[in-house]
């Protein structure tokens, strides 16, 4: 995901995500997705503001934004890489792309396990900072990573 | 052939995030590229997918001789094809797209319209019979909607195969001020992508089906819980209530029948067990996805403790089908108490992948090895996994099976939302043995000790047959474990994670007794 980044997410930002979804129901979910989504990840201080905001105890906040994998307790660095880790991806080489992805030690790339993305017939699939690619095999991780001409990503 | 300069030609492109992988969108800018460099006006209309997967990007022309198409087109290609009349219908193309055996073999009605029509198009919604059952429902109201989905047999496919019928009452007897609709579209199986694909391409059928539900059983409030690996589905799908709200498709005043229904989107978290219909709510209640112990059922206490009907995707899109034609017809496809036609979806190692929607009882071999055509490595089939990471290995020798409830069960193995998955002969079935104990300890929603603690053990246990330590005692042990997930196990995570473990060892013993002899390293893949 190409999310603009901040050292802290909390502050007036997120008075404004709580007030977009003040009205839902259930709007905790909704408010940690656009909180992840719009700072990169969920600090504490932010649990705290969410829990005071829509009375609710910093437990029962923290419980709800470590439960899921999608909320990132700590910030990420430079590319995400999401690898398919699910059978069908399994069945035509996913493990091994896995496992390059893993060994490529470059501190610039955040690798996560995804269990499928609903491209089943045609993995190998990876996703590249909320790009998704098929029939990947490991030969092509670099250019997806660091992009056609070599140069490093984006990092904005 | 179509018209020459000067008269618009229509191409279509898919948007669906599969042909979107491989490089539709670049194709979509090099069609627009290439026809302005000929002087063509082209209008480009971004459609589903047809689920022929291994023709994406499949580009289609309109012609006189009907859709005209091409694929799989890489971007470099599309300069290339339109000099040689891509324009026009002509050069090395596939013919007549609704003219392919693969295609005009199956039998789509959930399908019918996913790959042909605009998805985010109210008006191509309509020209392609959209509403017809949501009027229908209007005009005979909710008992006779209730009547009839009873009398169809439509049963649920998000896996357990309940009678939806059954359900619907129930939420419609419940009392209540605030009743729920929720259509279940976490897809979380590996190997499914037909809810995807129906959201993505054909948006307006799942919520003309939850309006029908909610009408049916006297609910307001309808909610689409999607898993966050589909953010394409999330947009369309936002786009098209945005378009239906517009209409009056959705609202206060449903098409004016006084009838008020609305739909909200929300996004899951990557939270497998969410799927599950009680953690599906927990979750959109905004709390940890924890399966909460049954009675009370949803339909009776649901979201916020209110009725709910949930169901999957398909089974919400079955009921447009069901009140557009008639139970009747709905009845008429299908085998024993299998009825309708099933959505299977191929995946993994095959050749042509992809969507086909076809009755009940079409066999397994028809689908891999027809539809299909084996691997994609070319290489023999080996096993293949039936209904997602819950579901049972077979052997190449069970090809024979039926795809219905009934027989599958009494196989010992289940049909669950319909993914099929191809292996060809490198598999080690050890290895995914452990990785059904691997997925079931990481999503796990921790409630019952079976299950988590359980498939912590079976990853344990099944390295040390793969390590050949105490094989013989090692098995029984992981025997003992199954059983006790089997059995101990609140909800199907923990319940059946059994399945594809013991599957593997019944069918593909060699694997794990005899791991010397048949060495897996190797794997040559052609893409
Ligand atoms: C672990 C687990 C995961 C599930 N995942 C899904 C899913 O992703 N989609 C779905 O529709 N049903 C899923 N189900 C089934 C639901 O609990 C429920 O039966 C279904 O949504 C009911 O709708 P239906 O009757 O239309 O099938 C899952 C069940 C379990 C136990
Ligand atoms: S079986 Fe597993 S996933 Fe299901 S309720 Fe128990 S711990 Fe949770
Ligand atoms: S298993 Fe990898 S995309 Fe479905």
């Amino acid at each position: 995901m190409s999310a603009r980044r901040t050292d802290e997410p909390a502050g007036g930002l997120l008075r404004g995500i709580v007030e977009r979804h003040r009205l839902a129901r259930g709007p905790l979910l909704p408010i940690l997705h656009d909180v992840q989504r719009e700072a990169g990840w969920i600090d504490d201080r932010t649990i705290d503001l969410v829990a005071d905001e829509l009375n609710l105890s910093r437990a029962e906040v923290h419980g709800v934004a470590s439960f899921y994998t999608d909320f990132r307790r700590e910030p990420s660095g430079g590319t995400v890489v999401r690898v398919c880790r699910g059978e069908a991806c399994q069945a035509v080489g996913g493990e091994e792309i896995h496992a390059a992805l893993l060994a490529g030690g470059g501190g610039a790339v955040t690798v996560d396990q995804i269990f499928c993305f609903g491209n089943c017939a045609l993995g190998p699939s990876v996703e590249v900072d909320g790009t998704l690619h098929g029939r990947v095999s490991v030969g092509d991780l670099p250019e997806l990573i660091t992009g056609p001409t070599g140069a490093a990503p984006d990092a904005a | 052939m179509s018209g020459g300069p000067g008269v618009e030609v229509t191409v279509y492109v898919p948007a669906d995030s599969a042909a979107r992988s491989v490089g539709a969108d670049r194709v979509a800018a090099e069609v627009r590229r290439a026809a302005a460099a000929a002087g063509r006006a082209v209008r480009i209309v971004r459609t589903g997918s047809r689920g022929m997967a291994w023709l994406e990007p499949l580009v289609e022309v309109e012609t006189l001789r009907g859709r005209i198409g091409y694929g799989p087109v890489r971007p470099g290609e599309v300069a290339g094809l339109v000099d040689e009349g891509l324009l026009d219908g002509e050069g090395d193309s596939l013919g007549p797209v609704e003219a392919l055996p693969w295609l005009c073999d199956q039998r789509r009605v959930t399908f019918a319209r996913v790959g042909v029509v605009d998805p985010r198009d109210p008006d191509s919604y309509l020209e392609h019979g959209g509403l017809t059952g949501l009027r229908r429902a209007l005009e005979v109201g909710p008992e006779q909607v209730l009547e009839g989905m009873t009398a169809s047999g439509v049963r649920g496919r998000g896996g357990a195969g309940f009678p939806a019928g059954v359900k619907w009452r129930t939420v419609a007897a419940a009392e209540g001020d605030l009743k729920f609709v929720c259509a279940n579209a976490d897809e979380g199986d590996s190997g499914t992508f037909a809810d995807r694909m129906i959201m993505e391409g054909d948006p307006f059928q799942l919520l003309e089906g939850m309006t029908i539900a909610g009408l049916a059983v006297g609910a307001s409030e309808g909610y689409v819980y999607v898993r966050s690996e589909y953010p394409d589905a999330v947009a369309t799908l936002r786009a098209a209530i945005t378009a239906a709200r517009e209409r009056g498709w959705l609202g206060p005043d449903v098409l004016g029948s006084g009838f008020g229904f609305d739909v909200e989107v929300r996004v899951g978290a990557g939270a497998y067990i969410c799927g599950e219909e009680t953690a599906m709510l927990e979750s959109l209640e905004g709390k940890r996805g924890m399966v909460r112990a049954k009675p009370p059922i949803p339909a009776l206490s649901g979201l916020f403790g209110r009725p709910t009907v949930v169901n999957n995707v398909l089974t919400l899109c079955a009921a447009t089908s069901v009140l557009a034609d008639g139970a009747d017809a709905y009845q008429e496809l299908g085998t024993g108490r299998s009825r309708g036609t099933q959505v299977f979806q191929l995946g993994g190692n095959i050749a042509r992948g992809g969507i086909v929607e076809a009755p009940f009882g079409v066999t397994l071999r028809d689908l891999v090895e027809g539809y299909g055509g084996g691997t994609r490595s070319g290489r023999p089939v080996r096993a293949v996994q039936v209904g997602g990471p819950l579901g049972a290995y077979l052997p190449v020798e069970r090809l024979d099976l039926p795809m219905d409830y009934e027989a599958f069960a009494e196989a010992g193995a289940m049909l669950g939302h319909g993914g099929v998955v191809v292996f060809d002969d490198t598999v080690d079935m050890a290895h995914q043995a452990r990785f059904a104990m691997e997925f079931c300890a990481a999503e796990s929603c921790g409630k019952c000790t079976p299950c988590r603690v359980g498939a912590v053990r079976g990853v344990e246990t099944i390295d040390k047959v793969i390590a050949g330590t105490d094989v013989d005692d090692n098995l029984a042990l992981l025997d003992d474990l199954c059983e006790l997930m089997t059995d101990g196990s609140l909800c199907a995570m923990g319940g059946l994670t059994p399945l594809p473990v013991r599957s593997a060892v019944s069918h593909f013993g060699e694997d794990f007794l005899d791991r010397d002899r048949t060495p897996h390293t190797t794997r040559e893949l052609s893409p």
